[in-house]
């Protein structure tokens, strides 16, 4: 088999906030067109590895390389824009915003009129705006939010909201998706159809990082996962090896260190 | 910008071109010039705090800058009106500018207190330098609008003037707020971690939009300047800065037309409070005390939700 070209890799990086090492020599990478996971306990580090890669905190040491540039320092804004979109762990969506807005949001890295062409309605940008709500709608289609395009987004139940951060964040046109725990606080039909939404993005040739406590989705959807403890990496492999890796079984279900808290 | 949004402008458009043949009087008139300018600053600060979320405490400067502007330009340097409105808009966006930059990195009550500090500087300014602009004593002799060479002689040639210009400047800014750019300034309204990670730059955003309401309140300094051919930095303090907050807040500053009817109501109230005399700034002080309690939504959204919640139950 052929492997695919590495889309995001990271070298021994590391991120401390003050004296604590959140993440600490982590060197991995993510192929093209893979679903990879990324897994730990809880303040393992999962989220700060996000907010490294997206550029909401700063790298303390090491380099991420995105597409064989490295991304480092940069602003999130300018991540967004080379194609690396995200959700959040706890829902941030635009409350006060309709649903299909969120999703209009989305599309704006992929369009460009400004202050002046938008003010004065100017022809150009009636198109792009005519084009963005058609883009917008179409992802709302593909999560199945249709019906609700013109309620404030504040207003969906949990599951909902979940889905649209998925469907704002496959807005923006990414190559790298990076979900962080799309899952949490649904249930089993609604996981299932999450589940369903993974595996519809990862056919439409992006790749997938994801961060989930949802084990069962875990082990259904991904190619490979990757094990982080107190910020570092303690397995990586395909689902079935994670499974059975000593290190991995020690890390959940606590050995020592577990007695000591 | 949606069908009601274009219904509600030709409405807003007729009534302005009606009012004259029912209101008369130069008093009356002169009163809606002062509304309609106050409505522009107004409109920007809506922009700016209700669908942006960037507060400002110092817009009065803005104000000021435009009216000193051409004020300065037309009566030292003997420059046209147009030239000197268009040295105004540019002097003012060239401030905000040079202020949003540093200004806009700092969140909530820091940013209100930076623009606080910010209006005041502007304020000592106006009253210390004395050559420019005659200091405390103020700038007289301020000659009067015209167009073509004809002079405005009436409130009402500044009554169309106005309520013209701010109908483009209503026409523009809800195009703005229902397009790619307002979707952006309400994201960041709504979470800027989000509104980030969707590609948009929020300081970009942020000075843009700061910059386009310093420019709203430099037009209606202008145009307020010619109009009474006399200002004096009292009409550009702190007191009138927290004013326009205070127009947009009582409408609704989350609404455009929310902001419009602030300035409307606050506008007219002062005018109507005169047979109070000197307790006048008290019952200033109940009547929007009374609305920031009954009505935190501003009177535009607080009204017919009153009305839901009073006379419809009532019914039932």
């Amino acid at each position: 088999m052929i492997q695919k070209p590495l889309i995001l890799s990271t070298e021994r990086l590391h991120k401390s906030f003050g004296g604590l090492m959140a993440i600490c020599d982590l060197s991995f990478s993510v192929r093209e067109g893979e679903i990879k996971s990324v897994i730990g306990p809880n303040g393992a580090g999962k989220t700060t590895l996000f907010n490294l890669i997206t550029g909401v905190h700063c790298i303390s040491s090491g380099t991420i390389v995105f597409q064989e540039r490295s991304i480092n320092g940069l602003k999130p804004h300018v991540i967004a824009g080379m194609g690396i979109s995200r959700t959040f762990q706890t829902v941030e969506l635009f409350p006060q915003m309709t649903v299909l807005e969120n999703v209009m949001v989305g599309c704006h890295p992929r369009s460009k009129a400004g202050l002046f062409s938008s003010g004065f309605r100017l022809p150009r940008m009636q198109k792009e705006e005519k084009w963005i709500r058609e883009q917008a709608f179409e992802k709302l289609i593909l999560g199945g939010l249709q019906k609700k395009a013109d309620l404030a987004a504040g207003n969906l139940p949990l599951g909902e909201q979940k889905t649209l951060e998925v469907l704002r964040a496959i807005a923006t046109g990414p190559k790298l998706i990076l979900l962080d725990e799309p899952a949490a606080g649904l249930n089993e039909v609604e996981t299932q159809k999450m589940a369903d939404l993974v595996y519809a993005i990862r056919d439409s040739g992006v790749t997938i990082l994801l961060v989930e406590h949802d084990m069962s989705l875990v082990m259904k959807v991904s190619d490979e996962i990757i094990v982080i403890n107190y910020g570092e990496k303690i397995a990586e492999g395909p689902p079935d090896r994670i499974q059975s890796d000593p290190k991995v079984i020690e890390a959940y279900l606590g050995g020592e260190t577990l007695c000591l808290s | 910008m949606g069908k009601s949004n274009y219904l509600k402008l030709l409405v807003a458009a007729a009534l302005v071109a009606v009012i004259p043949l029912i209101v008369s009087g130069d008093y009356h008139l002169s009163i809606l010039v002062f509304v309609g300018i106050n409505c522009m600053v107004v409109v920007g600060l809506s922009l700016l705090m209700g669908y942006a979320g960037q507060i400002s405490l110092g817009h009065a400067a803005f104000f000021g800058i435009g009216a000193y502007s051409t004020g300065i330009l037309t009566t030292h340097f003997g420059f046209s009106i147009y030239a000197a409105f268009g040295c105004g808009l540019l002097f003012s966006a060239l401030v905000a500018v040079i202020i949003g930059i540093p200004a806009l990195r700092l969140k909530g009550h820091y940013l209100a207190i930076a623009t606080l500090g910010i209006g005041e500087i502007i304020y000592i300014l106006f009253n210390e330098m004395v050559e420019l602009t005659g200091g405390p004593s103020g700038l007289s002799n301020i000659p009067a609008f015209h167009i073509g060479g004809y002079p405005f002689g009436h409130s009402l040639q500044y009554y169309y003037l106005v309520w013209g210009v701010l109908m483009v400047i209503l026409w523009f800014s809800l195009n703005l707020i229902h397009s790619r750019v307002g979707r952006a300034l309400r994201a960041m309204h709504g979470s800027e971690v989000a509104a980030n990670a969707m590609g948009i730059n929020l300081s970009f955003y942020k000075i843009q939009i700061f910059v386009l309401s310093a420019l709203y309140a430099s037009v209606a300094g202008s145009i307020y300047a010619h109009f009474v051919s006399f200002i004096a930095p009292n009409n550009f303090a702190l007191m009138n800065s927290i004013m326009f907050l205070v127009m947009g807040v009582v409408g609704g500053i989350h609404n455009i037309w929310g902001a419009v009817l602030g300035a409307v109501l606050m506008t007219f109230l002062p005018e109507y409070l005169r047979v109070f005399k000197e307790f006048d700034i008290l019952m200033y002080g109940a009547i929007l005390l009374a609305i920031l309690l009954f009505m935190p939504e501003g009177f535009l959204e607080g009204i017919p939700m009153m009305w839901r919640k009073y006379v419809k139950r009532g019914e039932a």
